[in-house]
């Protein structure tokens, strides 16, 4: 029981949101809304217990300290996302929809969470289609509107497409090895050319959900038709639980071919970020403009696997956590311009400082986090990811890291230049926010500044990232 | 086994204040902020003693010395396995030490700036700022490691800037903060270079590790020479230079007599007896390496009694009362830094380093008194210049007392304070160096006659014209000033041979009449001169510096330094070194970075076709993209 205490207590808390969406009565449904984040703050806060590790259902379910971590940073993800979604979820044309939301948000985090704690392919495979399917869903939340249909649909095709491949590969390691665990897989994977393409074939259908360049075209057109907060959720906590599964696979299961796998990172890497860059620059659209963002911070996660250490292990985790709290800072304030004004590019933005201060205080340090700027967080992301890679001798790829980054500042700066500097006859009139957002954002800022500063952090992270081995 | 971990408080309180009170500020009253400041420093004050007797009194003995302990200790950056920098609290003699002199000098200005403060613009800013340093000044002195007392270092830089601004509608207060900040920026890049190379070649930041027994900076760092020097050698007097830039030691004083520009009550706590006296501290908690680096020691004693020579000279022809004290300080810690330029390591060998630690103790008394005396005459008859006062002994009685005992303390006139000091620091250099000895001899007698001339100057001779008739500060100003006085009069009397050793150790020491009496003699010949001249207003004094000619100019234009750096600055570093620098910037780093954007602007723009939106094509790359893989897995798999 208590070693799967993650997914029972979510599992625990959404047939509790699904009970008292069948008898709430009508008119009090927005109560759901307190109720989910209470529930789920209660989830975040019993994660934190420390609890046995150990193997559930003849090793197809495993779970350890570092595995425990993983999921309690995934709460945190999730809980802010809930947070920043209550505004919008009060529009009258959700109202009743909100526990549907709610139910559907935390069916992906099991997923995700089944998935972190697959002993086995087969569970891993059904975790992330658990952590799929909903979001699909989730996408096309808003169907009347035509950009949040057309983003359900193509997120649903190219998940369908991506799968089916990923399918494919695990068919051709089971044919291979003869056995989906993982600690069976690891002896068997010799890397004989059926297994290499095996490998090839899983390593696209997870590159996808990472996006990663050239599988990444479905990410811009999904986060700009999806609801704001559905593509905060998808560009960090779905991407987070993908890239620790990844980076747990390929440091265990796959470690036989590690060169191979290395080398090949090493130009994905290069393409993913310069692609992700390149394409920022032109984005007018927010939501498409941080879609790119987050395509080339997915490069840079990539950075801390390619070491294939337990430091680089550590990186990978620390800057996903960093990358939570920015992204979700920078996407909160969009979301919450969107919901208030309908303004979604970055022209709308002009003279956002002087109508709300505030909030173009929280967007630019979010942005500053993403860019890597010290003091805040991100630039201590992104300070040990490059110490990573440099420790391996990968000077070349640290140089072309660091050109992007300042690639990137470019157009972070832009969208800090039109709240700060530019001037506009119609600003965006000036609006209190509302008690959840403002909590939601707090807690980002307060992460952008603590995750930097309080170095145990690091260490902690440090310290479980021995479990892996 | 006692606990300190509490002494963590000390630090935190002055930050809690700080941030409240700098957040807060607009909304409550004034006088709340000043309050709330006041107390928070009276809680640190009581922290600061209790701790102090615990630790020199009730804590056990190691082998008869003082332990060094860590009273909290938390890791805080891991930079390598071995080399990480930690935040914490150090407790040995002269940081329990200092920390007494830290909080009583701040908590005393803090209750004096109550009354000298009230209804200025900024009183809540002010009173802000002044816990931000007090914070900065207690990180700094106890510091477990070289990098934590570096970012206090910093951080005490720019309270002390900020402070010295606080009238930033003025510019010549602007200009003062400024040129404080960049002067002594400049020396802590020394200071870092310093802190860099000792790392690196010692593989430690910590104190205990760096100054024990079997420091690895005796051992390391001394095979490589450059110009004649060792690496060790090197780095101290790296060091060094942030403690000089610190502690306005010549040539780097400069900004010290600009920042009176600050309120009266700053110049009593940051530029009299806390942060001025910061690299006096920083050489003392390295002493032991600088001990085994004579060359650089040696250095430390000659800088140090040259600039308490030359700014005794300066102070002599000054007539801004406020300036006059500004050199005597100078003067004051150059005399501590030659005591432990000329000091051993080690029971009595270690006279000048406890006499400098001593001096420093009893100089924050008398010369936070007469700062905070100079500011409650300025509050009385708002002018700095001593030849538009006169004659206020009968109006300002207790500043007239209190100021007259400082005066005493500090030209070493027994029982006061300052003699026993003074003495120590003379016998110390007697023993060491005779040509320093008869410097400060020199500076001893000068001492004496500025000091007296300032005295007589404000409160003995002709009364001027006032605006209105000067009266006496109120309660919340000559409080301080008489506790400070008793002080001034009575911290000569504790046992420091047995406190404050260079190896906490103590030893025996009496009073070597044989070199006092001379000092007292040539002190009262001091203030023998001072009241034939400026006891009764008359034209002798005009007549000597007529007589000293050139030299009595030079001397009061501060013989030129300001001057000579203006030209180095503008003239030398602006047009041969700052110019091409702009160059190679304007035309090489812009046109480079330049290229990349436009190169990356051509790559977008041709891309953008890519993401069409169709969702047929994202198939179609997607399996390409799997393709692609296959082949390059096939082309590492046949090299």
């Amino acid at each position: 029981m208590l070693i799967m205490r993650h997914e029972l207590l979510l599992i625990a808390i959404t047939v509790i949101l699904l009970l008292v969406e069948i008898f709430l009565p009508g008119d009090k449904k927005s109560r759901v809304i307190t109720l989910a984040i209470l529930l789920m703050t209660a989830v975040l806060i019993l994660g934190f217990v420390p609890g046995p590790s150990g193997t559930l259902f003849g090793g197809m379910y495993q779970t350890t300290a570092l595995i425990s971590m993983l999921k309690n940073i995934l709460n945190i993800g999730a809980l802010i996302v809930m947070i920043q979604s209550a505004d919008w979820l009060r529009k009258p044309e959700n109202k009743e929809k909100i526990s549907e939301y709610y139910i559907l948000l935390l069916s992906t985090l099991i997923g995700m969470q089944y998935m972190l704690s697959s002993g086995d392919f087969l569970m891993f495979y059904l975790g992330l289609e658990l952590a799929t399917i909903p979001l699909a869903a989730l996408a096309a939340f808003e169907r009347f509107k035509e950009k949040s249909a057309e983003a359900g649909v193509k997120f649903i095709f190219s998940s369908a497409l991506s799968s089916g491949i990923l399918l494919y590969g695990l068919s051709m390691i089971y044919g291979t090895t003869g056995t989906l665990y993982f600690a069976e897989v690891g002896p068997a994977f010799t890397g004989t050319p059926l297994q290499v393409l095996g490998f090839i074939f899983f390593f696209a259908g997870m590159a996808f959900k990472i996006s990663l360049v050239p599988f990444h075209l479905w990410t811009a057109d999904v986060y700009e038709g999806a609801p704001v907060n559905i593509s905060s959720y998808l560009s960090v906590v779905s991407k987070g639980a993908a890239a620790f599964i990844l980076t747990i696979l390929l440091f265990t299961v796959f470690s036989k071919i590690a060169l191979m796998w290395s080398n090949v990172l090493y130009i994905i890497i290069i393409l993913t970020i310069t692609m992700g860059n390149l394409f920022a620059i032109r984005q007018q659209n927010l939501k498409r403009f941080l879609a790119f963002s987050s395509i080339a911070q997915a490069g840079f996660i990539l950075l801390g696997i390619i070491g294939q250490s337990q430091y680089g292990m550590t990186t990978v985790i620390y800057f996903v956590l960093v990358y939570i709290f920015s992204n979700l800072g920078a996407f909160g304030v969009v979301s919450i311009i969107s919901n208030r004004t309908g303004c979604e590019t970055i022209n709308d933005y002009d003279g956002l400082y002087r109508t709300n201060p505030r909030l173009a205080m929280m967007m630019m340090l979010s942005l500053f986090s993403l860019a890597g700027i010290p003091p805040v967080a991100g630039f201590f992301g992104k300070f040990f990811l490059f110490a990573a890679a440099a420790n391996h001798g990968l000077y070349i790829l640290v140089l072309i890291a660091i050109i992007n980054t300042i690639i990137s500042l470019y157009y972070y700066l832009l969208v800090i230049k039109a709240m700060f500097l530019n001037r506009s006859d119609r600003p965006i009139p000036k609006f209190k926010s509302d008690f959840y957002t403002s909590l939601g954002l707090i807690l980002c800022l307060a992460g952008i500044f603590a995750v930097g500063i309080a170095s145990t952090i690091f260490e902690a992270i440090n310290g479980l990232s021995f479990g892996l081995y | 086994m006692i606990d300190f971990s509490y002494t963590i408080w000390i630090l935190l309180i002055p930050l809690i204040v700080f941030v409240v009170t700098g957040l807060t500020g607009n909304r409550f009253k004034p006088i709340v902020t000043g309050i709330i400041g006041t107390a928070g420093l009276g809680i640190v004050f009581l922290l600061s003693v209790i701790t102090a007797y615990k630790f020199f009194f009730v804590l056990d003995k190691v082998d008869g010395a003082f332990q060094r302990l860590l009273a909290f200790n938390y890791t805080w950056l891991n930079l390598t396995d071995k080399l990480h920098i930690n935040i914490g609290v150090l407790l040995d003699p002269i940081s329990v030490m200092m920390l007494i002199v830290i909080s009583t000098v701040s908590f005393m200005v803090h209750i004096y700036s109550l009354g000298y403060m009230k209804g200025e613009k900024g009183f809540a800013r002010f009173f802000s700022i002044l816990s931000l340093f007090s914070f900065s000044m207690l990180g700094l002195v106890i510091a477990t490691n070289i990098f934590q007392m570096y970012i206090f270092w910093e951080l005490v830089g720019v309270s002390s800037f900020l402070l010295i601004g606080f009238y930033y509608e003025k510019d010549s207060a602007v200009a003062a903060s400024k040129k404080a900040f960049i002067v002594t920026r400049f020396a802590d890049l020394g200071f870092l270079i310093g802190i860099l190379v000792l790392s690196y070649t010692t593989g430690t930041f910590d104190f205990i590790t760096l100054t024990g027994p079997n420091s690895p900076a005796f051992t390391s760092g001394q095979g490589i020479m450059f110009l004649g020097m060792s690496t060790m050698t090197w780095s101290m007097l790296f060091i060094f230079m942030g403690g000089a830039g610190k502690s306005a030691m010549f040539p780097l004083h400069i900004w010290l007599p600009d920042a009176m520009e600050g309120p009266t009550p700053v110049s009593a706590l940051i530029h009299a007896a806390t942060m001025v006296v910061a690299g006096v501290y920083l050489v003392a908690r390295m002493f032991p390496i600088f001990h085994h680096e004579q060359s650089a020691l040696e250095i430390v004693a000659w800088v140090g009694g040259f600039t308490s020579l030359f700014a005794a000279v300066i102070a002599c022809t000054q007539y801004d009362i406020k300036r006059v004290l500004a050199y005597s300080t100078m003067s004051q810690i150059g005399l501590m830094m030659l005591a432990l330029g000329v000091s051993g390591y080690g029971g009595e060998d270690g006279l000048g380093y406890m006499a400098s630690m001593f001096h420093l103790f009893t100089h924050a008394f008398f010369k936070a008194l007469l700062f905070l005396g100079a500011g409650a005459i300025i509050h009385a008859v708002h002018s700095n210049y001593m030849h538009e006062m006169g004659g206020l002994r009968k109006h300002l009685p207790i500043t007239h007392a209190t100021f007259l005992i400082a005066c005493l303390a500090i030209s070493g006139i027994p029982p006061f304070a300052g003699f026993f000091s003074k003495d120590e620091i003379l016998v110390a250099a007697f023993h060491h160096n005779k040509a320093l000895f008869a410097m400060e001899y020199l500076v001893a007698g000068m001492t004496a006659f500025y000091m007296f001339r300032l005295y007589f100057n404000v409160f003995w001779g002709k009364e001027q014209h006032y605006h209105h008739t000067p009266h006496e500060a109120p309660l919340t100003m000559t409080l301080p000033l008489i506790i400070l006085a008793i002080g001034s009069t009575f911290a000569g009397f504790i046992p420091f041979t047995k406190l404050v050793t260079s190896d906490s150790l103590p030893f025996e020491n009496n009073t070597e009449w044989g070199i006092a009496i001379p000092s007292i003699l040539i002190a009262l010949v001091g203030i023998g001169i001072a009241t034939m001249l400026y006891m009764k207003k008359s034209d002798t004094s005009k007549k000597v510096s007529i007589a000293l000619g050139g030299f009595y100019t030079a001397a009061f234009n501060k013989f030129y330094i300001d001057q000579v750096y203006l030209f180095i600055t503008k003239k030398i570093l602006f047009n041969y070194v700052s110019r091409p620098v702009a160059w190679f910037d304007r035309h090489i780093v812009d046109g480079t970075m330049n290229q990349i954007a436009f190169v990356t602007n051509v790559a977008s723009d041709k891309i953008k076709g890519f993401q069409s939106g169709q969702l047929q094509q994202y198939a179609l790359a997607f399996v390409s993209g799997v393709i692609g893989l296959a082949l390059l897995f096939t082309y590492l798999w046949t090299n």
